[in-house]
Order: C-alpha cells, then sequence, then structure tokens
C-alpha cells in the first residue's frame, strides 16, 4: 500500500511534468533568447537631405521586385513635405512618386491639388520611406500562420505559398509599407532586395539613386560606413515610441515626417 | 470498460489523433521557429531560398562598364555622371543576349523627374537647374537641346 503523502507527492509531479510542454525546454535555450547573426544585420540609411525627389528608387524598386507598375501599390515610395511659414503642413506621394515630383501644387488626391506660393513656404523637402525591417516587427507577430518571420540577418520576409492573405500584418504595421500583391493576392513587402544583398550586390533602390541618398549597410561591421554613420551621426528612426526598434536610418529628418 | 464516461473519451482521442495525423500531412517538414526563435521566427525555412531566387533586374552601371567603356569614361566627368545608366537606358536583365537592345527613355517625364522647378528649400532640388514644364518649351523632347550625357548650358547659349 502506497501512504497518502507519497502518492499526492507522486501525482504533483506527474501533473507538473505533463503540463510542461516539450517546447518549453527549448525556450531557455540561450541561443535561441538572444536569436540573431553575430556578424551580419542589415540596416539602412536615408539621407534625406540629398533627396530631390527623383523617384529613380521607386521606378527601379517596381519593376525589380515585379510590383505591378501602373498598380497603386509600392514597396517603396517617396513622401515630399512643404510647410508653410503659418504653421501647416502638407504632405503628398502621388503614385508614390514612381515618376518624381514634377508638379509645384500639392497633390491632395482625388484630383484636387493646392497651390502654395514660393513666399508662403517656410521648408520643403522629400523622405523616402521603405520597410523598418523592426528589430521587433510588429507585422510578423501578429501573423496567424507563421508566413512571415525574420530572419537571422534582421530582414522580415513573407512567404509567399503559405500566406492567407488574412491581412492582419497590413493592419499591424505602424508604418503602412505592407499592401496587399494585386497578382499574387498575398501580403507584400520591401525585404531590401533580399535575392540582391545575399548577392553581395546592394538593393535596387540604392543602386538606381543618383544622389546617394539610399544606402544599406552591416550593422555588425564597425568598419561598414553606414554603421559608423549611424553610431556617431545624427540619426533618428520613424515612430521611435512604438518601440518596434526600426533599423531605417534617417539623416536630417524633420519632426513633421510621420 | 464500455460505459457512458468512455465512449466520448474515445471520441475526443480519435478526432486529436486524425489533427495530428492531418498537421504532419499539410505542415511541411522544414516549418519550425528556427534561429530567430519562437517570437519571430516561425516559418518554412525553405522559403528563404525561395526569395535568394529571384532574378536580378538592374545590373548596375559596373555591368554597363564591362562593355561599354568608353560611353562609362566620357560621361563621369559630365554633371549627369552621377546618374546610374539604368536610370535612362532601362534594367540590363541579360543584356546583351535578352533583350538585345535596351529601350531608351527619352521622354520628357524622365528629364523632369529632376529638373521641374519645384520651390524645395531645405532639399537638394533646390541646386539643381529647373525650368517650369508648362513654359517651357512644352512637348519638345528635352535631349534636342542638351545632350543627355554632356549637358553644358553655356554650350547651348
Amino acid at each position: 500500500m502506497m501512504k497518502r503523502r507519497e502518492f499526492l507527492k507522486h501525482a504533483i509531479t506527474v501533473v507538473a511534468g505533463l503540463s510542461l510542454p516539450l517546447a518549453a525546454f527549448r525556450i531557455v535555450n540561450p541561443e535561441r533568447l538572444f536569436a540573431g547573426q553575430e556578424d551580419l544585420r542589415w540596416i539602412f540609411l536615408v539621407d534625406t537631405h540629398k533627396c530631390v525627389g527623383c523617384g529613380f528608387c521607386v521606378s527601379a524598386c517596381k519593376i525589380e521586385n515585379e510590383i505591378p507598375y501602373d498598380a497603386n501599390v509600392t514597396r517603396t515610395w517617396v513622401e515630399r513635405y512643404l510647410v508653410t511659414r503659418d504653421g501647416r503642413t502638407f504632405a503628398d506621394t502621388p503614385k508614390g512618386a514612381r515618376d518624381g515630383f514634377t508638379d509645384r501644387r500639392i497633390d491632395l488626391g482625388e484630383g484636387q491639388f493646392k497651390e502654395i506660393k514660393d513666399e508662403e513656404i517656410e521648408k520643403a523637402f522629400f523622405v523616402p520611406k521603405l520597410c523598418n525591417q523592426c528589430e521587433n516587427p510588429p507585422c510578423v507577430q501578429v501573423c496567424p500562420v507563421g508566413a512571415t518571420y525574420r530572419v537571422p540577418d534582421g530582414v522580415v520576409l513573407v512567404d509567399r505559398k503559405w500566406c492567407i492573405g488574412c491581412g492582419y500584418c497590413i493592419m499591424g504595421c505602424p508604418y503602412g509599407v505592407r499592401f496587399f500583391h494585386p497578382v499574387h493576392r498575398v501580403a507584400e513587402k520591401c525585404n531590401f532586395c533580399y535575392h540582391r544583398i545575399t548577392k553581395g550586390m546592394k538593393a535596387a533602390c540604392v543602386d538606381a539613386c543618383p544622389f546617394g541618398a539610399r544606402q544599406i549597410g552591416n550593422a555588425r561591421d564597425p568598419n561598414d560606413p553606414v554603421t559608423k554613420t549611424v553610431l556617431t551621426g545624427r540619426v533618428g528612426v520613424l515612430k521611435d515610441e512604438y518601440g518596434t526598434k526600426p533599423q531605417v536610418y534617417y539623416l536630417g529628418l524633420s519632426k513633421e515626417v510621420r | 470498460m464500455r460505459n457512458h464516461v468512455w465512449r466520448p473519451l474515445y471520441l475526443v482521442i480519435g478526432v486529436i489523433a486524425l489533427l495530428l495525423l492531418v498537421r504532419t500531412l499539410v505542415v511541411p517538414e522544414d516549418f519550425g521557429s528556427h534561429e530567430s526563435g519562437y517570437m519571430y521566427g516561425w516559418h518554412r525555412k525553405g522559403n528563404e531560398a525561395e526569395w535568394r531566387q529571384v532574378a536580378v533586374k538592374y545590373r548596375t552601371t559596373a555591368y554597363c562598364k564591362d562593355c561599354h567603356s568608353e560611353k562609362y569614361d566620357s560621361i563621369r566627368n559630365s554633371p549627369h555622371g552621377i546618374i546610374p545608366c539604368e536610370d535612362c537606358h532601362g534594367p540590363g536583365m541579360a543584356h546583351p543576349d535578352d533583350p538585345a537592345k535596351l529601350p531608351i527613355d527619352r521622354s520628357r517625364q524622365l528629364c523632369l523627374r529632376c529638373h521641374a522647378q519645384l520651390p524645395s528649400p531645405s532639399s537638394g532640388r533646390d541646386a539643381i537647374r529647373g525650368i517650369d514644364p508648362t513654359g517651357h518649351n512644352p512637348g519638345t523632347e528635352c535631349s534636342l537641346c542638351p545632350p543627355p550625357h554632356h549637358p553644358s548650358v553655356s554650350e547651348m547659349q
């Protein structure tokens, strides 16, 4: 006969053992806790002082990544900001600046334009946008099927075969960089031209920019010029308060930029 | 053992077994949490290779230089020397095999990307010579006046 005390002891051990899923033993593995590649972490640097709004980056991106050219979706785009002397801020990005900025009027959408006189303008500048390849990507967290994920080198990818097109990630991205691919009918986003950077090339937008406003680099290489600028220069990131730890750094960011 | 307590239990066990069976059939073997851990790492490992296989279309100026070194050398010192070849000539793809000839974009729209005058203080755009697209020889191809590889305003005047 088993004693009551012993029986209870054994029962607790068995229940505790059963309630631990096998997965729990793997989560304490430090390698997985500090996930990431030791020698490679892709980062991006945008110098807004250099950007002139030509939009060559956008057209190159659309062709390189086979995004339908005339569909109003794009992986990267350029925004024009215009601040007037009386403190009003205007921003536009006609067709994502695929054809650059050729009209001095602000495109308000739906065929409406706003003319602003030269003498009213306090400042006007261009800001290229793309996926921030966040260290804490909210888009990945909300995916219910594991179709989007962060590669150890930092890039966030979408598995086109696995995506069910629910659109949670599109809503989850605070930067609005995700969209629905009109042909593949899955979530789509910038991936720093993963097929190029893994071949030792640069992203198509970086190669297309005549002014050097876009640069890509490796944060784990202290001698990388981009990393040097990010570490020592006065850089900013977009929506820092969201805690996403975005990895696209901006030189010359202004408070009007969202 | 054939009583009202055990029968539903068998049913539940059966359903669980069926779900596990379906899961092993549907979920690919390389699906898992992999290196990025549980929070951000769930994916099909094979997809990384799929993304790497996307064809490169823009081959960069370095690729053009191999054959067109003369053109390359001559444009380098002109104000347009900073513009990558493929911005105007289109993506190199597998040229010269496919396509044999690259279509050059000579449209006014292309030049206007930089040379439409916009009031943009606090941006590099102001340093570029600009024209008013509606007033400056409307409808004419820009390259009729300044040669795109060697634009020089003083020579035109």
